[in-house]
């Protein structure tokens, strides 16, 4: 598939055209950027860094409905997750594209999860590369991603300055190229060289690392090592690490009921909150912000990989920055490496 | 497929208490309301499912009927939390929704040709029960059964009526236990892992299956290394706090395994060395 040239000139056309589908895109909301079903094309704000909440949500709701049922009637109504039709998340980072390709392996092995693959279907993602780190704790080139990276995109777009470079990737990406193509033009042949010395440059201005070599096998080994005391001190035991993070997919499912009619949902869980393993007897397997610390980190960087080949963090930052005491999982990590 | 987050309707046969008191466990036999569903639904002795009831939520347990009990399912189950207590509400002929099967089983057709010891405290014989029935119901296919059993008194055993069933029709060994000493009690006073040191089973072509309050599991898995038994010829079950039960909701993890999927049942070479297994 050859890459084509986006005019930036010919970008709100393109939302337009483009808000025939269920239209995603970051927008910006007092101090957070968010991603969020646009109406006005004029809405989307794309000269952002990186959004405070990544678009994970757009395919695992925080909260969704899994079926309905009245009080009374044994009838129990799906959701049809069909209906909320075809979906385009339009100038996500690749980090979070990468995140949803992570995820789909758990929502797809063994049991195939209808609600989350059938959106998955339904959804096209067009990426925007980061032409400077979105964030100085951006550390996705340490965790095979890039801020040009394709993996889990349909669509490419190269920030080339005046214009994008329009890159599609996949079969969706393909048919998102046909949807657009009276917007695009045919990409100058210096464009696409000049792309690849752009990113090397974009990899070059991440500051923060981490070599990942060897810490899915040591995790076990510290599992009583006084660090995870030491880590979790601060802990408040908010969740925000994990409910910004791209990767995170824990739920949790509650039944609803107003005025007899009802529903089961699932909703975002934190590993990172003391009810997540109550069990209803009272014992709690993780009774202590260190025993949860070391969960999230070895789900992360030791279960995740040994289950499915790949460690579910992508490097966004998030974690790190928005953290309210500065708990820093690189900070973590290194000292995991030198325990 | 069919969504595996959507439960069966189904309808109570039968419901009765095993045990009294504020912790007491009431065991259902359950059939589905569409007779249809019996001809896909199979399971196997360990094998788990999600039981509830819209509007309150659902919880996992242990099928505590074997597949050679046709027309029903039984499930016994303590009054612990929300979803316990809701559920101990209903009585025969309510309706009551069953999701599963789910999870892996008790490896039943590896052990043909063998001894088998189960060794059980309080409701932890409700997983063992269908691996005892599914042996009385394919007596030439196993060796010796032998049964261990106890309780704090005898009035919290389950299943009280079966095992005198059993210690009269000598087809199993059946050994029970009350913690302390009570009147007319002709059995074992004591507690099971001494019990079982007391019955003292050999080893030799014989699987050990333990199930029970994680305190008991320590200490019979300690005496059945005493008397022999390696790692690989013990199993047990684990349990968490489980909300999906098909390995995707994450909370039910120790290491890398999710019981709902991967387990309940184990054998102890697969979880000695996982330090969570025990926590």
């Amino acid at each position: 598939m050859a890459a084509k040239k986006l005019s930036k000139e010919k970008v709100g056309e393109v939302l337009q055209e483009l808000s025939k589908f269920r239209l995603i895109t970051p927008v910006k909301s007092d101090d957070v950027v968010l991603f969020r079903e646009i109406a006005d094309p004029k809405e989307a704000f794309l000269e952002y860094g990186n959004s405070t909440v990544p678009p994970k949500k757009v395919v695992f709701p925080q909260t969704e409905t899994l079926f309905r049922f009245t009080i009374g009637n044994p009838e129990l109504r799906e959701k049809n997750v069909e209906e909320e039709g075809t979906t385009v998340i339009f100038g996500l980072r690749p980090c979070d594209a990468r995140a949803m390709s992570i995820v789909d392996k758990l929502f797809s092995w063994d049991y195939e999860d209808p609600y989350y693959l059938k959106r998955r279907e339904l959804t096209t993602l067009v990426g925007m590369t980061c032409v400077q780190p979105p964030s100085i704790n951006c550390f996705c080139t340490s965790l095979q991603g890039s801020p040009f990276g394709k993996d889990g995109l349909d669509v490419l777009l190269v920030d080339m300055g005046d214009h994008f470079l329009f890159q599609p990737l996949t079969e969706k990406g393909a048919r998102m190229e046909e949807t657009l193509a009276s917007y695009l033009e045919d990409a100058s042949p210096g464009d696409v060289e000049r792309a690849s010395s752009m990113e090397e440059e974009a990899k070059g201005k991440i500051v923060r690392s981490i070599d990942p070599q060897g810490i899915a096998e040591k995790l076990p080994s510290l599992w009583e090592d006084p660090l995870w005391k030491r880590v979790s001190d601060a802990c408040l035991g908010c969740g925000i690490c994990t409910f910004l993070c791209p990767t995170c997919h824990c739920f949790d499912m509650q039944d609803e009921v107003e005025r007899g009619e009802g529903r089961r949902a699932r909703m975002w869980d934190s590993c990172m909150f003391c009810e997540y393993t109550l069990h209803a007897s009272g014992h709690n397997p993780r009774p202590t912000r260190k025993e949860r610390t070391r969960n999230r980190i070895s789900h992360k960087y030791s279960y995740y990989p040994k289950r499915f080949d790949v460690i579910a963090c992508v490097g966004c930052g998030r974690c790190i920055s928005l953290c309210p005491v500065n708990i820093d999982i690189l900070e973590i990590l290194e000292q995991v490496v030198e325990a | 497929m069919k969504n595996p987050y959507i439960p069966y309707e189904a309808k109570i046969l039968e419901a009765w208490y095993e045990t009294p008191g504020d912790r007491c466990i009431k065991t259902f036999k359950v059939t589905f309301a569409d007779d249809k569903v019996w001809e896909t639904w199979s399971h196997r002795p360990g094998q788990c499912a999600m039981v509830g009831i819209p509007g309150v939520g659902e919880s996992m347990f242990c099928i505590s009927s074997s597949p050679t009990e046709k027309g029903y399912l039984r499930f016994s189950i303590m009054k612990v939390g929300k979803n316990t207590t809701a559920i101990h509400e209903l009585e025969a002929g309510d309706t009551i929704y069953v999701r599963g099967p789910l999870g892996n089983w008790f490896p039943m057709d590896e052990w043909k040709g063998k001894n088998v010891v189960t060794i059980g405290g309080g409701i932890g014989q409700a997983p063992l029960r269908p691996v005892i029935q599914y042996i009385r119901d394919n007596r030439d296919d196993y060796g010796e059964l032998t049964v261990i059993y106890g309780a704090r008194t005898s009035a919290d055993h389950c299943f009280k009526d079966e095992f005198q069933d059993m210690m009269a029709c000598g087809d199993c060994c059946c050994h029970l236990a009350v913690d302390v000493e009570e009147e007319n009690w002709p059995h074992f006073v004591g507690f099971v892992p001494q019990l079982l040191m007391e019955v003292s089973p050999s080893p030799e072509n014989t699987i050990a299956v333990t199930c029970g309050p994680p305190i008991m599991i320590k200490f019979v898995l300690k005496n059945l290394e005493k008397l022999g038994f390696t790692p690989d010829q013990i199993y047990t079950t684990l349990e968490n706090r489980m909300k999906c039960g098909i390995g995707k909701c994450g909370r039910c993890n120790v290491g890398h395994i999710y019981i709902c999927k991967d387990g309940p049942v184990f054998s102890y070479e697969q979880i000695k060395d996982i330090p969570e297994a025990f926590a």
